[in-house]
């Protein structure tokens, strides 16, 4: 199977209500999946900073990109796609592990720099930042013992180096 | 400035329509826009006019901003009066139609209760919608106006809505309506870029056989003598798209009429033929490029458009320039040499001469187009013709001679039928002296057709010519042409257009022949007052010259 191909988006775009309604609607419109879409303050005051993950590379994003410009709340967008940059994400994972497994999921959650947040009886809870890649791979391996439940943030991004987006 | 005053959010929102001059409201009241009409009642040089429908309100303020080429203003109720304004909303967007749309809404402390007549409409609007607000308190709508104008009217124009709240009607504030504004990340597009202008001139300074596509966007950026010095210096054959139509004069011999899927043959023949396109204000909607693969296929080309979302949209361009195209020519033009381009130009007037799709036929029925025609002559080209939608928009874009800018109107974009009959009550208020043509279809005028009470209300001499071929005339063309002639739905049983007039109180004429047709156009010129006529036409007839689905321009048909 061919793997699917993403594009990274970042948009700055007024504190306004109905932005992001805008922007997702933006997508849906045009038939675009969005992979991941998180929101959140930026350094600015009033402004806020979408990192928008669609699926597929190609013109197309270009085109999106303007049609994000359109909407009169959206200050800037970049396309992080091509870019060197820093992708995080953080996930919640609720691991099935009884009192003979317990510690064969710490041992794994330490070795992908995760923390174990709430312990239970016959589980779990496992927080890891990390990029999206390396929680499929933390999940794959978790999954052996059993997956109760997961709450992924979807990623933010932000380009390496430089002075940022202004 | 004297003292900050105390004023309602209806004070508001009439005082920031007085001083944006536009004068005209086109409108329906209801219970939560009241307030709104109680202040309006105290504000007597605003003029509001009553529209049977809030579409036809909507498309009413289209036709108005259009012939005025600034914002038009219209306005509804909350729940079904704001969801009828929708089709309008979605016209003016897909037309770059600066509208003010204002919505009543419920009282905020009902809002999102499934109140009485509570619609999301600022949820139904955003796609349809250059920008909306749903105003939260008072203190806020002084800015919101503001903007909304300045959004409406600036950059790529556009319908701007704002629903308004039963309370924020009647609060009040001191809070002034801001004279300047400014919205962090919207900057409207200027002068294009003085590299790609440059490297424009080179490309049109090298090209032995150039065309212009002349859009909607000269007309809303005022760039007729730009346009025409340009197209004078260098010797360059002009096209139009539909909302192009009249932007240059028609009977220039410059001029090549318009092109797409009803264009000239030869308009569409020297854009297939050319090698550089120059276009101006315009999107390569699919209706004026046919199957996009093969438009143009020897040409580059130069796009000059205010929204760079426009710009590569839909086909490759050498040079892209994002810019007022007014500002823009006017850096352009002096970098221009003339030239005569003579082949060229006799290549493409032997094409015209060959297939001469202007032209009508000498027909003892009567032919729509010759209807057209004729209301070109008793006018002497001298008025303002709002096409509707179907074969009669196109008869009437094609069969009119269009030598003055702003003077043909259609919803190109939407395609709307029932558009004529409201915008051309608009048109004519925004232009009282003017001679103003309503030529439509027996289906679209029903559309609106309650708007013949407003026509009559405020006697306003429009002239509505119904091109009645007794069918839903385009629909029956394609199921003749692409579904082996299967009629269904497309026949229509009609109404006595006349009778139906004169019971509004509109002066009605039916006409059969051609020498009716010539009497009946006279007859209505010479009244007073609004006329409609009722054209018995050929109900065969059929739209000509076409592209197509899927055809390229090179495939235009003539028969
Ligand atoms: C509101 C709306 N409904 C349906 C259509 C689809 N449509 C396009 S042209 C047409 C026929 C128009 O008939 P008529 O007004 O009689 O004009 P004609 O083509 O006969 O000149 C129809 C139904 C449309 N464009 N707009
Ligand atoms: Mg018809």
């Amino acid at each position: 199977m061919a793997a699917i191909e993403y594009s990274t988006l970042v948009a700055l775009v007024q504190d306004h209500p109905g932005v992001l309604t805008k922007a997702a609607m933006l997508f849906r419109r045009r038939g675009y999946n969005i992979a991941s879409l998180n929101v959140g303050h930026s350094e600015v005051p009033g402004i806020s900073r979408m990192t928008i993950v669609v699926e597929g590379r190609g013109p197309h994003i270009k085109q999106c990109e303007k049609q994000l410009y359109k909407l009169v709340e959206v200050v800037k967008v970049l396309d992080l796609t091509e870019e060197a940059r820093v992708d995080k994400e953080v996930a919640l994972i609720r691991v099935s592990a009884h009192s003979a497994e317990r510690a064969e999921v710490v041992g794994i959650a330490r070795a992908f720099d995760a923390e174990i947040v709430d312990v239970a009886r016959d589980s779990l809870i496992v927080e890891i930042t990390a990029s999206p890649y390396t929680i499929d791979r933390f999940l794959e391996v978790a999954g052996d013992f059993g997956i109760l439940e997961l709450t992924r943030t979807g990623v933010v991004s932000m380009s390496r180096g430089g002075n940022g987006a202004k | 400035m004297s003292e900050p005053k105390q004023r309602t959010g209806g004070q508001i929102l009439c005082d920031a329509m007085r001083t944006e001059g536009t004068g005209a409201i086109f409108g329906m009241p209801g219970g939560a826009s009241l307030p709104f009409y109680d202040a309006l009642y105290h504000y007597a040089d605003l003029a509001h006019y009553s529209m049977r429908h809030e579409q036809g309100a909507g498309y009413a303020a289209d036709g108005y901003a259009r012939a005025l080429n600034r914002v038009g203003i219209c306005t509804a109720t909350s729940g079904p009066g704001a969801t009828n304004l929708v089709t309008s909303m979605a016209s003016a967007m897909m037309d770059s139609v600066p509208v003010i749309f204002v919505t009543g809404q419920v009282a905020t402390p009902f809002i999102g209760s499934d109140a009485f007549q509570e619609t999301d409409i600022t949820g139904v609007s955003i796609p349809v919608t250059k920008q909306n607000y749903l105003v939260k308190n008072v203190e806020e709508l002084p800015q919101i106006v503001a903007e909304a104008f300045y959004l409406a009217r600036s950059g790529r124009p556009g319908p701007v809505h704002i629903d308004v709240p039963k309370d924020v009607l009647t609060d009040t504030t001191d809070i002034p309506t801001p004279t300047d504004v400014k919205i962090h990340g919207y900057r409207p597009a200027g002068l294009g870029h003085k590299r790609m202008i440059q490297r424009a001139a080179e490309a049109i300074n090298a090209a032995e056989k150039p065309v212009i596509l002349a859009g909607h966007g000269i007309a809303i950026s005022e760039a007729f003598d730009e346009l025409k010095e340009l197209v004078e210096k260098a010797s360059i054959p002009v096209i139009t798209t539909l909302h192009g139509v009249g932007n240059f004069p028609e009977s220039h011999d410059l001029s090549f009429g318009m092109l797409g899927m009803h264009g000239m043959y030869y308009a569409n023949i020297a854009v297939h033929e050319c090698d550089l396109i120059i276009a101006l204000g315009m999107r390569f909607d699919d209706r004026v490029t046919g199957r996009v693969k093969d438009f143009a296929p020897n040409a580059n080309i130069v796009h000059i458009d205010i929204d760079p979302a426009e710009i590569e949209k839909v086909v490759p361009t050498a040079v892209p320039i994002v810019g007022d195209v007014k500002l823009t020519l006017g850096a352009l033009n002096p970098q221009i040499e003339s030239g005569d381009r003579a082949a060229w130009l006799s290549r493409l007037n032997s094409l015209k001469a060959d297939h001469p799709s202007h032209a009508i036929r000498e027909s003892e029925a009567l032919l729509p187009q010759r209807v057209v025609r004729n209301i070109y002559e008793a006018t002497k080209g001298e008025a303002k013709i709002i096409g509707d939608v179907g074969q009669n928009q196109m008869w009437a874009a094609q069969h009119f001679l269009y030598d003055k800018p702003l003077s043909f109107f259609s919803a190109g974009g939407l395609g709307g039928m029932g558009y004529s009959l409201p915008a051309a009550i608009g048109v004519q208020i925004a232009k009282p002296d003017d001679t103003v043509w309503s030529i439509t279809g027996d289906g679209g005028l029903q559309i609106n057709i309650q708007e013949l009470a407003a026509l009559a209300e405020y006697n306003l001499p429009v002239k509505i010519a119904v091109l009645n071929n007794g069918h839903l005339g385009m629909i029956r063309q394609w199921q003749n042409r692409f579904y082996e002639g299967r009629l269904k739905a497309s026949v229509l049983q009609n109404p006595n257009f006349a009778a139906v007039a004169e019971a509004y109180g509109v002066r009605g004429i039916s006409a059969g022949s051609n020498e009716d047709a010539r009497k009946a156009i006279d007859e209505a010129m010479a009244h007073d007052g609004p006329v409609l006529i009722d054209f018995a036409v050929d109900p065969n007839e059929d739209v000509f010259p076409m592209v197509e689905p899927g055809a390229s321009l090179a495939e235009t048909v003539e028969v």
